[in-house]
């Protein structure tokens, strides 16, 4: 017993120096790319928006690296057994950035009015909710009409940001002047956009956990030109390069300055899975086998190490091994040639060329398409590239017309959340580039992922989604390729960056830089 | 004869000569020099020029041969600077001919058109062009065939005006030939020389224009060309020289052949205007 109290206090010192070494102060310089469209969370979701407004905006509850929740604006919860009722229990002294009280009728507005009608995502997680209430100024009750499993993991600052009621109860929530001069909870407030070249946040004092934030002012840089941002960097003119914002053959020569560490970890809520569109209506990719072919025939871990410079993971499937209820017990597809031809044959394929469109977010996807382009002209299959600028590629996939295309979605910790979208037959809809546009379309399946996303013991789930697994990875509906790996390339002096699952977004409230 | 006398004792004349029969030389056989394909991944990526054995100029940021890529790409510059040429000199002659022969509004209406596009910066509008039809080698060849044609139409629209009140256009006219017949019979063959001339230069800057079209990342995503390579490579400059300084290398001979061979050209066809005593 003794040993294991002073084994106690061991960690609990080790633990308690490093917090007792936190020093405040400072400004740290972090890259935003591309420049987002908008900073009111509750309006623009992309990758950027998500990055800055992270610091302003916030959700009732944040998630660690392995996506357990943890308290934000609520300081505890309470799940029934029944899995229909969500008690939280907000912090308390909580205020808006120009001085108004946080209640928990902003949780009731927040998620009964303004993001019903302007979060899509969300929108299709709230289905399930039968009522939001307020029965004290602390707490905030979510009752759902059946248990749906993934509920817990809807609470993060993108998915289901805290709206200020007082200033958007009544008003054209897209066209509120307010949306230019955000105003949210949390530990950054907003200063100042010089569109083009940087964002300004000033640390919030009145920021109701103890001690934080360490910073007081935080930078976001927009720097358009990829090489331009490595410059930045290693000039020392900003501290932090989010993951994705230099080309992948830069991170070694960047990771190796003195000074400088860098993290894969940060993307684990997200998990961003890339894979290519197979346009299952039409063509040779209507066939099974041509699609497996295609697997057999593509060198992945090459490409993983060439394209990607080693960084990520080859998928076994649709769901991310970071994300929950993950399986790699399904058919592996290897690199194969021979079967890959084998199976052309089978088919009878008749040397019909099909089109590739790669993503057009800079070098590393195009070479990526070069490099399946060659993979797939080494079995047989006759390929040529299409291309297309970010407004194209979006209008060629939600329109259907294209034959592989490349992209990559987010997973959101839960295969309910961010993986069934993209599968199951009623979310086959023109018009919108992230749901099942691939066409696939399998009533048996459709029904599994509709049970399994009701089940509330995550064993029941696990046991669904593994069989799920299993069936789908057969199928090849789309061709996945990689499970993206972002690393985050920063100082080392800059302390407690990323600590949760959605990393940098949420970073600057725990960070601190060292002198 | 006395055309190729001239010509030979212009010594840069004939080494531009000497280097473009070797490009197109490679060209023709690059793929029989090269087993491999531009697009082949056949080592490891990054490999220095030399490092391995059979790949002298090294490989590319996916493992690609950088020689095959430079001898394939060499066939796609000179092809679309080639068919552009012959593209813009066939709208450029007629619209100036006609222009310079017959005058009043023909002449007004055929020069403010070309004005019109005069007045657009050339690699403006053939971005503008590119980008709007998607970029393939049809695409890229018009779009630089539209932006190069107004000099041609100025040029011959010049030289038809000085020709046609020499004499012996009036004395076709009372020998009682038509009038399209004396321009295209008796003007427009005195006037070949100082267009081919033009033409030798155009299609070095639309090999610098493909070029800068496909660095821009507007090239034809299924051929391999000089200006693709320069673009994919420009974001690894610092820690692989080798993959942008070659295709540079390759458009700087070529089109400074072609520049050798263009004034070569001009002194051989203009006798009058070649200075004496140059090397």
């Amino acid at each position: 017993m003794k040993h294991l109290k002073a084994t106690t206090f061991l960690i609990a010192a080790a633990l308690a120096t490093p917090l007792a070494a936190q020093q405040d102060g400072g400004r740290l310089d972090i890259v935003v790319q591309p420049e987002p469209p908008g900073l009111m969370l509750g309006l623009v979701q992309n990758g950027p928006a998500q990055l800055v407004a992270g610091d302003i905006y916030e959700g009732l509850l944040r998630y660690d690296t392995d996506l357990n929740p943890m308290p934000g604006l609520a300081e505890s919860w309470e799940v029934s057994d029944d899995g229909l009722t969500y008690t939280f229990k907000l912090h308390e002294g909580v205020k808006w950035h120009d001085g108004e009280d946080f209640t928990a009728d902003d949780v009731v507005f927040s998620a009964g009015t303004f993001l019903p009608e302007t979060h899509a995502r969300l929108r299709a997680s709230l289905a399930y909710v039968d009522s939001i209430t307020a029965p004290d100024p602390l707490t905030a009750v979510f009752k759902l009409k059946e248990p749906f499993g993934p509920f817990i993991s809807v609470f993060e600052a993108a998915t289901m940001p805290m709206i200020p009621q007082h200033i958007y109860e009544g008003t054209d929530f897209a066209n509120n002047e307010m949306n230019a001069t955000p105003i949210g909870t949390g530990p950054f407030k907003f200063d100042e956009w010089v569109k083009g070249s940087y964002i300004h946040l000033v640390k919030n004092e009145d920021y109701y956990v103890d001690g934080l934030p360490h910073l007081d002012e935080v930078y976001y840089r927009v720097i358009p030109d990829a090489a331009s941002r490595a410059v930045a960097f290693e000039t020392g003119e900003v501290d932090v390069l989010p993951g994705g914002s230099v080309e992948n053959w830069d991170i070694p020569r960047l990771t190796e300055m003195d000074g400088v560490c860098s993290t894969g970890k940060g993307w684990e809520f997200f998990a961003p899975h890339a894979w290519m569109w197979l346009n299952n209506r039409e063509g040779p990719m209507a066939d099974v086998r041509f699609r497996q072919a295609i697997m057999y025939a593509m060198d992945r871990e090459f490409m993983r190490d060439v394209v990607w410079n080693g960084f990520g993971k080859v998928p076994t499937g649709p769901v991310s091994s970071v994300t929950n209820f993950y399986t790699d017990d399904v058919t592996i597809y290897d690199h194969d040639p021979d079967k890959a031809r084998t199976l052309l044959d089978d088919m009878g394929y008749d040397g019909e060329p099909v089109r590739i469109l790669p993503l057009p977010y800079g070098e590393t996807w195009q070479r990526w398409a070069e490099a399946v382009r060659q993979n797939l002209s080494e079995v047989g299959i006759n390929v040529e590239i299409d291309s297309a600028d970010v407004a194209g590629w979006n209008e060629k996939t939600s329109q259907w017309d294209y034959d592989m295309a490349f992209t990559y979605l987010y997973q959101y910790g839960d295969p309910a959340l961010g993986v069934s979208r993209n599968y199951t037959a009623d979310r086959i809809e023109k018009g919108s580039p992230w749901n099942n546009v691939e066409g696939y379309n399998n009533p048996e399946l459709d029904k599994k992922w509709f049970a399994a996303a009701t089940m509330t013991s995550p064993e029941e789930r696990q046991a669904a989604y593994d069989e799920i697994q299993k069936e789908i990875v057969d199928d090849v509906p789309v061709a996945w390729m990689l499970e993206l790996e972002y690393p985050t390339i920063y100082r080392c002096n800059v302390q407690d960056l990323v600590t949760t699952g959605i990393g940098v977004n949420d970073g600057p409230r725990n960070a601190w830089i060292e002198e | 004869m006395s055309f190729w006398k001239r010509f030979r004792t212009n010594i840069g004349a004939i080494v531009g000569v000497v280097l473009l029969i070797g490009v197109i030389a490679i060209a023709l056989l690059a793929p029989v020099i090269f087993e491999h394909g531009p697009w082949q991944m056949v080592q490891r990526p990054f490999l220095a020029p030399f490092a391995v054995d059979g790949l002298p100029l090294g490989t590319d940021t996916l493992g690609r041969d950088v020689a095959s890529q430079l001898a394939h790409g060499a066939r796609v510059s000179l092809l679309v600077g080639l068919v552009s040429t012959l593209v813009a000199l066939l709208i450029g002659v007629p619209l100036g001919a006609l222009a310079g022969f017959y005058g009043g509004y023909v002449d007004e209406g055929a020069m403010r058109f070309t004005e019109f596009f005069q007045t657009i910066p050339n690699f403006a509008l053939a971005i503008v062009l590119v980008a709007i039809f998607e970029p393939s080698l049809a695409s890229i060849t018009l779009a630089i065939a539209i932006v190069s044609w107004p000099p041609v139409a100025r040029l011959v629209r010049a030289e038809v005006m000085s020709v046609r009140k020499r004499e012996f256009v009036d004395a076709a006219t009372l020998a009682g030939l038509s009038k399209h017949r004396i321009l295209i019979r008796q003007v427009l063959p005195n006037t070949v020389s100082p267009i081919i001339v033009m033409a030798s230069l155009m299609v070095a800057t639309a090999i610098l224009l493909e070029s800068s079209l496909s660095f821009l990342g507007l090239g034809d995503p299924n051929a391999m060309s000089w200006g693709y390579m320069i673009g994919a490579a420009r974001t690894v400059i610092r820690s692989s020289w080798w993959l942008s300084f070659f295709p540079g290398v390759a458009i700087i001979i070529t089109v400074l052949a072609l520049n050798l061979i263009g004034e070569g050209l001009n002194d051989a066809l203009n006798p009058h205007l070649s200075r004496k005593g140059r090397a």
